[in-house]
């Protein structure tokens, strides 16, 4: 007999939260914290692999937990949707870890271990995964819980006053928006008696139609909050700039993502529309203008990193807003590319600051010629994120304009926004490139807070944190270059999300 | 005395190692603000509220209970230990790092949640434990029983930790500003 293969889908949550209390317990040891943090998440990703493979030819695998049946007992699903987010955040806080452990190495030798880096970061990695497997609307805010708490741990850690006020902002935000989250599923539960979202997805419909607007709209400022939409998006640029680079970039890569999947799944799952979305339409206009000429105002480099983030969470938006199976998977296979290269970017600006002292683009210039390799990532991953033909990015902008111009004139006036969005990314982009990499060389200016974790202006950058970073660009021309399968992929878990039968079916059984 | 002659005295790695001996809440420092009547009280009470947290956490399974409310009973033991006896009084009863505690608590808990996975059932699953001890009789659980015990390390674990870094932290603050002797 083979082992039943749902057995595994628990362990992309088990295992991190295993290695975080490992870490914990062995927080003496900075060897034993590294090497279980990298074991750990290098398997989270194997196990992401092979739910990807299953669910893409059978179908959704789900694991009952306690083997209780749903929707008494908690399921955890993992359908090509859910797994293919698994396995690119999984290579992403992978990437990250590596880069962080090798900058502490660099900054404070082998000998210094951390009792709260690595066991947080590990419970990160554990929420991010719950709320991608999650199939209970209950267990996605424990799993948004465990997300954030660690992440306000990693955002206030051992830094300065004036940057704990700035993290300040991002925890009240937070807090604001779980309990936000909270009423509304207490709401959902009143409403129908249940929180399982397949068991869900049938009772909703039943409602008033009143009553399940207010419930969708609850549910989608909750989730714009996480995932940054305009105009809930005001505490992203004062919040991830301030975080160390690794902490920014896992953050940027991961959290405002997280939060897009549970927006895209309750609402394809929740509350299904057969034509597009106008309301989210706007929003979407919104959020890709805003974040765009809002990235052109910045003179620091992580505030235009974070404009640009919200910016290209608008095109994801539109993707959903759009609703059409078209629409969705170019959604999904935005969020894919966008986790990669976001993150990619705030590791490059971290490498960019550790060796010019500064953010601010006008008192740097001439990385060209002193960090050539630098150049080479920083090109290519810009290249990406604007969507310049052959990377990524093009792959993933083309499926959302396309899916955009077949429905009708309002998307495709809004593919049009996306298509200044997009140059103005690139142009943002550029004048990042003009300011930094060419011009005269400047020296590098001295750590102006020598206090807190993180070290700046300082030429001795290990190799490693290069070779992290690259491996990411390295994921990013993955994406372009098994563009056809990926968006084969995606184009499958689209119409999925818009059937709803196989999850239903997978869930609870074929009675549904 | 400035942060940076502390941080010499103290480690940043090592701030929560405790320094002092088993019990000596006699010794404590801040003579002046001691209540008798609580010192005495809690004396008594520290080892019932012990005994009824360990009794929550075996009855969960079936009755109001379980490790959740037992570690909180158990950590309230450590708070009143806390305002009897200050910072002082209670590193005189915790010899052990809250971390560890902390962690091998969840560490329980989530092996307890894995372990179903070696025979093939579901993570979380549970079963109904039996055993004959002579003289006490049939003393029958579940093996949800050990994920309660984590959950119960975790949460006494935790209390320590709060007591540690914001009740003893902010004691030591204070002392270095000279607001208390």
């Amino acid at each position: 007999m083979t082992p039943d293969v749902a057995l595994i889908v628990p362990l992309p949550v088990l295992l991190p939260l295993l290695g975080a209390t490992v870490t914990v317990v062995g927080s003496r040891s900075p060897a034993l914290q590294r090497v279980v943090g990298i074991v750990t998440l290098t398997s989270v990703a194997v196990l992401a692999g092979v739910l990807l493979v299953v669910a893409d030819r059978r179908g959704p695998v789900v694991a009952q937990l306690g083997g209780w049946a749903p929707p008494v007992g908690i399921a955890l699903v993992a359908d090509r949707l859910s797994a293919l987010l698994l396995l690119v955040s999984t290579l992403v806080t992978l990437a990250v870890l590596v880069y962080a452990i090798d900058q502490r190495i660099a900054d404070y030798g082998r000998g210094t271990a951390s009792t709260t880096f690595h066991p947080m970061y590990l419970m990160l990695s554990a929420g991010v995964s719950l709320a991608y497997l999650t199939g209970d609307l209950f267990t996605l805010f424990v799993a948004f819980e465990l997300m954030l708490t660690a992440s306000y741990v990693l955002i206030t850690r051992r830094t300065s006053a004036s940057k704990i006020r700035a993290g300040m902002t991002y925890v009240t935000v937070s807090l604001l928006s779980s309990l936000l989250f909270l009423t509304a599923i207490a709401l959902v539960y009143a409403a129908t008696g249940t929180v399982n979202l397949a068991d869900l997805a049938g009772r909703i419909a039943l409602l008033p139609a009143g009553l399940e607007t207010v419930l969708g709209l609850m549910l989608l400022v909750v989730f714009g909050i996480k995932a940054a939409m305009v105009p809930l998006h005001l505490w992203l640029p004062d919040s991830y700039p301030n975080a160390p680079g690794p902490v920014a970039a896992l953050f940027a890569g991961l959290l405002t993502k997280v939060g897009f999947y549970a927006m895209l799944r309750t609402q394809t799952l929740l509350f299904h529309r057969d034509e597009p979305w106008n309301l989210l339409l706007v929003l979407a206009v919104a959020t890709m203008l805003v974040g765009a000429l809002g990235a052109l105002a910045q003179n620091d480099l992580n505030r235009l990193l974070s404009f640009l983030l919200v910016s290209h969470i608008g095109f994801m938006l539109f993707g959903l807003a759009v609703f059409n199976a078209a629409g969705v998977s170019g959604a999904a296979l935005y969020a894919a590319h966008h986790i990669t290269v976001l993150a990619t970017l705030f590791l490059i600006s971290g490498l960019i600051t550790r060796r010019t002292g500064t953010v601010a683009l006008d008192q740097m210039g001439g990385l060209l010629r002193t960090a050539p390799a630098l150049a080479v990532l920083y090109a290519i991953a810009a290249l990406t994120l604007a969507g310049v033909p052959p990377t990524a990015g093009f792959v993933a902008k083309l499926a959302l304009l396309q899916s955009g111009v077949a429905v009708g004139p309002w998307p495709t006036i809004v593919a049009g926004v996306v298509v200044v969005a997009s140059l103005l990314t690139l142009y943002a982009l550029a004048r990042v490139w003009v300011r930094v990499f060419w011009g005269e060389a400047v020296a590098p200016l001295l750590d102006d807070d020598p206090d807190d974790e993180v070290v700046v202006g300082t030429a001795n950058t290990p190799a490693a944190m290069y070779a992290a970073t690259g491996g990411l660009v390295a994921v990013s021309l993955a994406i372009a270059v098994f563009a056809g399968p990926l968006s084969a992929v995606t184009g499958r878990a689209g119409v999925d999300l818009l059937e709803r039968e196989p999850y239903l079916v997978a869930v609870l059984g074929a009675q549904s | 005395m400035t942060a940076g002659q502390r941080d010499e005295q103290v480690p940043f790695d090592e701030w929560d190692v405790p320094r002092q001996g088993w019990w000596l809440s006699g010794e404590c420092r801040d003579s002046y603000s001691r209540t008798l009547l609580l010192e005495i009280a809690t004396r008594t009470l520290f080892p019932t509220m012990l005994v009824f947290s360990l009794y929550l956490l075996l009855v969960g399974h079936y009755s109001p209970g379980g490790g959740f409310s037992g570690g909180l009973v158990a950590g309230l033991a450590f708070v009143l230990r806390y305002m009897a006896g200050g910072a002082v009084g209670l590193g005189a009863v915790v010899t052990l790092r809250s971390p560890v505690l902390l962690g091998s608590g969840l560490m329980i808990a989530v092996l307890t949640g894995l372990a179903p996975l070696l025979v093939g059932a579901p993570a979380l699953s549970s079963a109904y434990l039996s055993v004959e001890l002579p003289l006490v009789g049939t003393v029958s659980s579940q093996t949800s029983l050990l994920l309660d015990v984590g959950v119960y390390l975790l949460i006494v674990g935790a209390v320590l930790d709060l007591l540690r870094s914001l009740g003893g932290g902010i004691e030591r603050d204070m002392q270095d500003a000279g607001e208390r002797p």
